[in-house]
């Protein structure tokens, strides 16, 4: 579905990313680990615009987006979420998560400002999906306050609602449950889990192993930018070079 | 649903249309109960500020960006229909059409480079443009006047009718303001108006999400700018008389004081804001010798407490409050 080759990203001579590839099968959850400052980060902004790859392609069933600008990535059906939280905290909860739908918003100028009959059924369509998606996740209840006054729990929640709401086919989770009590952690896992049988294709960030052991397809491992393994959970789990990269540095920074 | 529940539910779900019916009433007989041709003058000045505020504030306060030179806009606007009008011999309304139309294209072609910059540095620039602005009206004087000013503006017309007094021109400048306020409510209940909104507090989560950031901005810059250039007109053509210092940049700070003031990323605050700093001179006698202290002050103590500005402030503590009191009540 997704298939990311020989991508090459350099930070003044640095090298943030190395000659990686790997494939993201469709219906599938690839999760992407690596101690700090592997490249995830780089990974995850080459692929979504943020960044321009030096070298390498992103192919989305075979159409070039890794050269696309940030705000096109959307219309080619991805959604993502970030790693510290990148909500709007002065719009309310309804608000953030009709955001998530501006590829289908009316955006003409006439249009938003004389706001005919037409327009204002559309915006009121978008407003009722975007209530639908709240009440799954359960914030429905919360729909007017502004983001800014809720829990983490909650802004968490807000931030994948926001991100599903368009219906994407592909979904970048950036550590979606860090920060997250061992109860709220389990919810979201079980979401993704629930997501991935619904057909999307996701890529997940995140540095908690028990979600990462429990909800990976395939696991693909980055370290100082090269990547160092890949494959199922169990093959990773036992992966000499893995063990070495976090266990090792661990050990040695204990 | 009770009767009441139903006639109170359609006065919130027609929140926005009635209140800008309520005003326009009011605004429309008011000439009714003041006919002292003075009053009547300050209401109209607050009328042209308001078209140049509303605007502002879309740039400012709703897209979060900053312009310390919109008086500059408001110059090109009054200096082009003076130009057009007096000396070329255009019809005003045509004039006043082509000149915002022209300055829509100025700002574009300004916007372009300085959007690029964000906080101190757009502040800078903007300032910059209108000290050029200035020193063209101050130096250019075959065709501004120079430091003089320009007189003898033709006043506007309508079927025939010269907008000559100040009654007159109450009824032209009123439906005008409302018109441009009912369409900055519409433009930032939409989808646009949530982009822009968006943008303003997180530009990578917007860019994420398809919001293309810098068009975004250009596009409600220039539309600021279009506005500031049909106040400017109207202005020119109000008083018939144009002079360089009304558009200096303490003009500009006034007008972010208005905005701000109001509240940032409230249409309502900038008729508000706008009213409160044009009207206060009037009534406070030591106000016009320590404006500019006095402007000062208010900004500090207002952005102190509501950082947001007054009206916006108070209507997110408003929110608040109903909502925590929904929330306990609910458990």
């Amino acid at each position: 579905m997704l298939s990311i080759d020989h991508l090459t990203k350099h930070f003044g001579g640095l090298p943030a990313l190395n000659d990686v590839s790997f494939d993201c099968p469709a219906g599938r959850i690839t999760t992407l680990i690596g101690p700090n400052g592997a490249g995830k980060s780089t990974l995850i902004n080459c692929v979504t615009g943020v960044l321009v790859p030096d070298k390498g392609s992103v192919r989305l069933e075979g159409t070039e987006i890794g050269r696309e600008p940030s705000y096109r990535i959307p219309y080619h059906g991805i959604a993502r979420t970030f790693q510290n939280l990148a909500l709007f905290p002065r719009l309310s909860v309804l608000e953030n998560v009709l955001s998530g739908l501006t590829v289908e918003a009316e955006t003409g100028f006439l249009k938003s400002i004389f706001r005919p009959p037409a327009t204002r059924n559309h915006e009121r369509r978008l407003r009722l999906k975007a209530m639908e998606m709240l009440d799954r996740f359960v914030l429905a209840g919360k729909a007017d306050w502004p983001v800014g006054e809720l829990s983490y729990g909650d802004r968490k929640r807000v931030e994948m609602a926001r991100a599903l709401v368009s219906g994407p086919r592909i979904l970048f989770l950036d550590e979606p449950v860090a920060g997250l009590n061992a109860e709220e952690s389990a919810a979201i896992g079980e979401e993704i889990c629930r997501l991935r049988n619904l057909g999307l294709t996701i890529l997940l960030v995140e540095h908690d192993m028990d979600l990462v052991m429990a909800v990976s397809d395939g696991i693909v491992v980055l370290d100082s930018g090269e990547l160092i393994a890949q494959g199922s959970p169990e093959e990773i789990r036992h992966n000499p070079k893995v063990i070495e990269a976090y266990l090792g540095r661990m050990s040695v920074t204990a | 649903m009770s009767a009441k529940d139903k006639i109170l539910y359609f006065i919130w779900l027609h929140r926005t249309g009635l209140t800008v019916g309520a005003l326009g009433l009011v605004l429309g007989f008011y000439p009714l109960f003041q006919d002292n041709p003075y009053f009547l003058g300050i209401s109209n000045l607050i009328g042209i500020y308001l078209i140049v505020t509303i605007g502002l504030n879309l740039f400012i306060g709703y897209a979060g960006q900053i312009s310390l030179g919109h008086a500059g806009f408001v110059a090109l606007g009054a200096y082009g229909s003076a130009i057009l009008t007096a000396d070329l011999g255009w019809n005003p309304w045509l004039a006043l059409i082509i000149v915002a139309l022209l300055v829509g294209l100025a700002a574009l072609l300004v916007g372009i480079p300085t959007l690029r910059l964000s906080g101190h540095y757009l502040a800078m620039a903007t300032l910059g443009f209108n000290i050029v602005i200035y020193t063209i009206l101050i130096q250019w004087d075959k065709i501004t006047g120079g430091p003089s000013g320009f007189a003898g503006i033709p006043p506007l017309s309508v079927f025939g009718m010269p907008i000559d007094d100040e009654l007159r021109f109450h009824y032209v400048i009123w439906p005008l303001a409302i018109i441009f306020l009912t369409l900055a409510l519409n433009l930032v209940r939409s989808g646009l108006g949530l982009g822009l909104a968006a943008l303003a507090q997180n530009e990578t989560a917007a860019s994420a999400l398809g919001i293309k950031v810098s068009r975004a901005k250009i596009q409600v810059f220039v539309l600021s700018a279009v506005l500031a250039s049909v106040g400017g007109s109207l202005f020119a053509h109000c008083f018939t008389f144009v002079n360089p210092h009304s558009f200096s940049i303490f003009t500009s700070l006034e007008l972010v004081t208005m905005v701000v003031i109001g509240g940032l990323g409230s249409v309502w605050g900038s008729l508000f804001g706008t009213a409160l700093i044009v009207l206060m001179p009037e009534y406070l006698e030591f106000f016009e010798t320590y404006k500019d202290i006095i402007h000062g002050l208010i900004l500090v103590v207002v952005l102190t407490v509501f950082p947001q500005g007054l009206i916006s402030g108070l209507r997110d503590m408003a929110r608040l409050k109903i909502l925590q009191r929904r929330d306990i009540a609910q458990h």
